[in-house]
């Protein structure tokens, strides 16, 4: 899993029909310093996050696990909302 | 699967209780002409590998599958002592 | 698996059911000489890990969930499953490559 901020929401009216009813964000991974690492995600929404909020998501097959898990395509769901900045702990220190 | 040669031991006697008894090897990838690749995992031994001697590795939930291995949390195991790699050289 | 070291936890109320009563801890990957290297991921704790420990993080996601949960099938993909004692290395010009 890893921590992300949620950059933007996708729109997508043809899409997969297990993916009917989803919501689709766009999800920018961030480092243990909060900073940006990488390129931004679209990641599937399990939890109910909004544009803004810091949020981690799950790779990989296990990604299809919170919905029908046997028919839904997704390899990054969006499965925790962090509380807030604070609630990241990090022994290294925040500047 | 891919070519990996063992750097090192790992001890943790706080773990898992799935592994216990388990050798835990770090192991790094090598390319086809025997030079090392960047990185390196973790690997569960279940043939009895040695330092320094170069080995098979699989990786994901197909580490499960090797033998002793079921029901064991890992990722990636030891799965053959590597004897000799030959490759059309043209 | 990688090696790790805790760097820190995460506090997320609102998140998957089957998260519930894990510590979802945030680990920095680094070789097995020590140094960092790259991104931090997080990961459950099913091994009583703190902050500092140099872990074993399992990433293959039966393994992750069923030693985080007790049970296959959560949208897990990383757990710490080991706190290392010890890492012992061939010396870098022993005959290695």
């Amino acid at each position: 899993m890893q921590l992300a901020r949620v950059i933007g929401t996708v729109v997508a009216t043809v899409k997969n029909d297990s993916l009917e009813g989803r919501k689709l964000l766009v999800v920018q991974t961030l480092d243990a310093q909060l900073r940006p690492h990488g390129k931004p995600l679209v990641a599937l929404d399990a939890i109910g996050a909004g544009i803004g909020e810091l949020v981690f998501w799950c790779r990989g097959k296990e990604a299809s696990f919170p919905f029908r898990r046997d028919d839904t395509p997704t390899d990054c769901t969006v499965v925790g909302i962090i509380d807030s900045e604070a609630h990241v702990t990090d022994v290294g220190g925040r500047s | 699967m891919i070519i990996a040669r063992i750097l090192g031991t790992v001890v943790a006697s706080q773990k898992d209780e799935r592994l216990s008894g388990k050798k835990l090897l770090i192991v790094r990838p090598l390319n086809l002409d025997g030079t090392e690749q960047a990185g390196y995992t973790v690997a569960v031994d279940t043939v009895g590998a040695g330092f320094h001697e170069r080995v098979l590795v699989v990786s994901g939930s197909s580490a499960r599958l090797a033998q002793g291995m079921k029901d064991v949390p890992v990722d990636s195991a030891i799965v053959g002592v590597i004897d000799t790699v030959d490759i059309d050289s043209e | 698996m990688i090696i790790a070291r805790v760097i820190g936890n995460v506090v997320a109320t609102q998140k998957n059911e089957r998260y519930e009563g894990g510590r979802v801890m945030l680990c920095q990957p680094v070789t097995p000489e020590g140094a960092e290297t790259g991104v931090a991921l997080l990961a459950l704790d099913s091994v009583d890990a703190g902050v500092g420990d140099t872990v074993l993080v399992v990433q293959e996601g039966w393994g992750a969930s069923t030693a985080a949960t007790g049970k296959a099938g959560a949208a897990i993909d990383s757990a710490i499953v080991g706190v290392v004692d010890r890492i012992d290395l061939l010396p870098p010009d022993a005959g290695r490559g």
